[in-house]
């Protein structure tokens, strides 16, 4: 099977600090990958670098068999890639309604039904349905997370990448985000950057464990487990491995 | 678009026809005057007030609009529906040419740039003052600003004139912001970054902004030369160019209705604190500052804030 996205020698380097370090990556369509590692393992310039909010310093990066590596960020999000942002990133003043409707509206245009039906579905989604009408700068943090989560689904993208979308739920919300990312998993593929084993170990079928921006260890959840490496990365006594 | 939108918005116009019949002349000839400027400053909230882009250089499409209109015109003799048409084209192309350049830059040096291409056509409307005659300006003769069989130098049909104009303007841009395109240039005011990754062309959608905007600015500026008759270098100068972020400010930034109410209340507050003492601009100057401090939205703005959340 023929990856949905792969890098290839993928790096960037801010100055002298070498953030990420010649990364081969590649995910299968259908897949549910986690990407882990400690703090400043480079993980979200790694997807910054995939969505085209940060150019790379040398390597390439293909979608679909596509060579995306200089398209701008709308292009690739255009192609099917869509991106929830680590710190919460919403159209604050606006509905929550029309939040998701103008990530549904690049896809349907002007059908306005369509575009409402979308909306309404991804908000139902993820359980803010009732709150379709209140600003988001009014709603939790937890429930801002979701209208994100909802933007991500009302694009309907072939891949889905999640920088930290548990990141300060509440259990029972972790727990329906579980539920939510199993329903998606047939119907797109996802990438999620995660703190929370918990949910890394429930859901991925691959872990790719980044550390000092060098891919450290890459397998199912049960050997990323098992690996002496991992674990001494996770420690922090010595990275070297 | 929903009825009541539609009701405040034909409301306003079935007003203003109503006061054509009602005003004497003096403040019949003033409200004709604001119809045309508001039409300047609806252009300009294009920008400022639904794509968060604050140019400090509008008076160079005000002036591309009025000179691309008044210099074929004059000297060309090709007619004014013809000229009206030149000055819309010219105000588009000269939009099309900063808007390229000046949105590689964004905040502050928008701004700056913006203010310097302003500037330069300031100077080029000078520097040409051959044909231009400089500060002095070009006066249109009554016989040169006939429209359609129509003589905008009557008075009558002049408000009339401005008040439809001001009509297309008004429910042109209602209509934009309601468009998806519309919603995507609020997307970018409120963040744009966001508005990117949802896999919108930030750049494209700017520069439309920009061009449309300029593009009303220049039909304002092109009807002003024609229905008042006077093209000069005065509306090419900086305070030109500050005038339309007082009056949305003052009006509503982001509000469709704003920017005439923005007008209307600096024309009469300058011209009644005027009639006081001569230092009016004081007056007016407190005016604005106490506006600034208790409606921060302005007059429209303030509206929707507190009562009337549905409105455009």
């Amino acid at each position: 099977m023929s990856a949905l996205l792969s890098t290839r020698a993928l790096s960037k380097s801010f100055g002298g600090l070498r953030a990420v370090h010649e990364v081969d990556f590649d995910l299968a369509p259908g897949e549910i990958r986690a990407l882990i590692g400690p703090n400043g393992a480079g993980k979200t310039t790694f997807v910054s670098m995939l969505i085209g909010r940060v150019a790379p310093t040398s390597g390439s990066i293909a979608f679909d068999g596509r060579d995306i590596t200089r398209l701008p960020a709308h292009a690739r999000v255009a192609l099917g890639m869509a991106y929830t942002f680590q710190i919460t990133s919403v159209f604050a003043r606006l509905e929550v309604a029309e939040n998701v409707a103008l990530a549904a509206r690049r896809r349907l245009g002007r059908d306005r039904a369509a575009v409402a039906r979308e909306s309404a579905a991804a908000l139902d989604r993820v359980g803010l349905g009732a709150h379709a009408g209140a600003l988001p700068g009014d709603l939790s943090y937890g429930h801002q997370r979701l209208l994100e989560l909802a933007m991500g689904l009302a694009q309907r993208p072939r891949l889905l990448i999640l920088d930290e979308p548990t990141q300060g739920l509440a259990d029972s919300e972790i727990e329906a985000f579980k539920v939510l990312i199993r329903d998606l998993a047939g119907e797109t593929t996802i990438l999620l950057i995660e703190h929370n084993m918990g949910v890394v170990m429930e859901l991925a079928h691959r872990i790719t464990v980044l550390n000092f921006g060098e891919v450290l260890a890459e397998g199912s959840p049960a050997e990323i487990h098992a690996s002496a490496a991992v674990q001494t990365a996770y420690l922090g006594t010595g990275a070297d491995a | 678009m929903t009825a009541r939108v539609l009701a405040l918005h034909g409301g306003l116009i079935a007003v203003l026809l109503a006061l054509h019949f009602l005003l004497p002349a003096y403040h019949h000839g003033n409200l004709a005057r604001v119809m045309v400027l508001a039409c300047y400053a609806i252009g300009y909230n294009v920008l400022f007030g639904y794509t968060g882009l604050l140019s400090l250089g509008h008076a160079m499409f005000f002036a591309a609009g009025m000179y691309g209109m008044g210099l074929p015109l004059h000297f060309l003799g090709i007619g004014a529906e013809l000229a009206f048409l030149a000055g819309l084209l010219s105000a588009a192309a000269l939009a099309l040419v900063v808007g390229l350049l000046a949105l590689r830059t964004a905040g502050v040096a928008f701004m700056i740039v913006t203010l310097m291409f302003s500037e330069a056509v300031y100077l080029t409307i000078l520097l040409a003052g051959k044909w231009t005659r400089g500060d002095e300006g070009v006066v249109l003769e009554r016989a040169e600003r006939v429209f359609f069989g129509l003589d905008l130098s009557d008075p009558d049909i002049r408000y009339l004139a401005a008040l439809a104009l001001f009509a297309l303007c008004l429910f042109l841009t209602l209509w934009l912001v309601r468009q998806p395109a519309g919603r995507v240039l609020i997307a970018i005011r409120e963040n744009d970054e966001r508005a990117r990754l949802l896999g919108y062309d930030i750049f494209r959608h700017k520069l439309a902004a920009v061009v449309i905007s300029g593009t009303i600015s220049g039909a304002a500026g092109a009807a002003y030369g024609l229905l008042f008759g006077y093209v000069g270098a005065t509306f090419a100068e900086v305070q030109y160019s500050i005038f339309p972020l007082l009056w949305v400010l003052l009006g509503g930034a982001g509000t469709i209705i704003g920017p005439f109410f923005g007008v209307l209340f600096m024309f009469y507050l300058i011209d009644l604190s005027s009639g006081i003492t001569s230092a009016y601009m004081l007056i007016a100057g407190i005016a604005l500052v106490l506006l600034t401090l208790f409606a921060p939205q302005g007059l429209a703005g303030e509206l929707r804030r507190r009562r009337m959340r549905w409105l455009p």
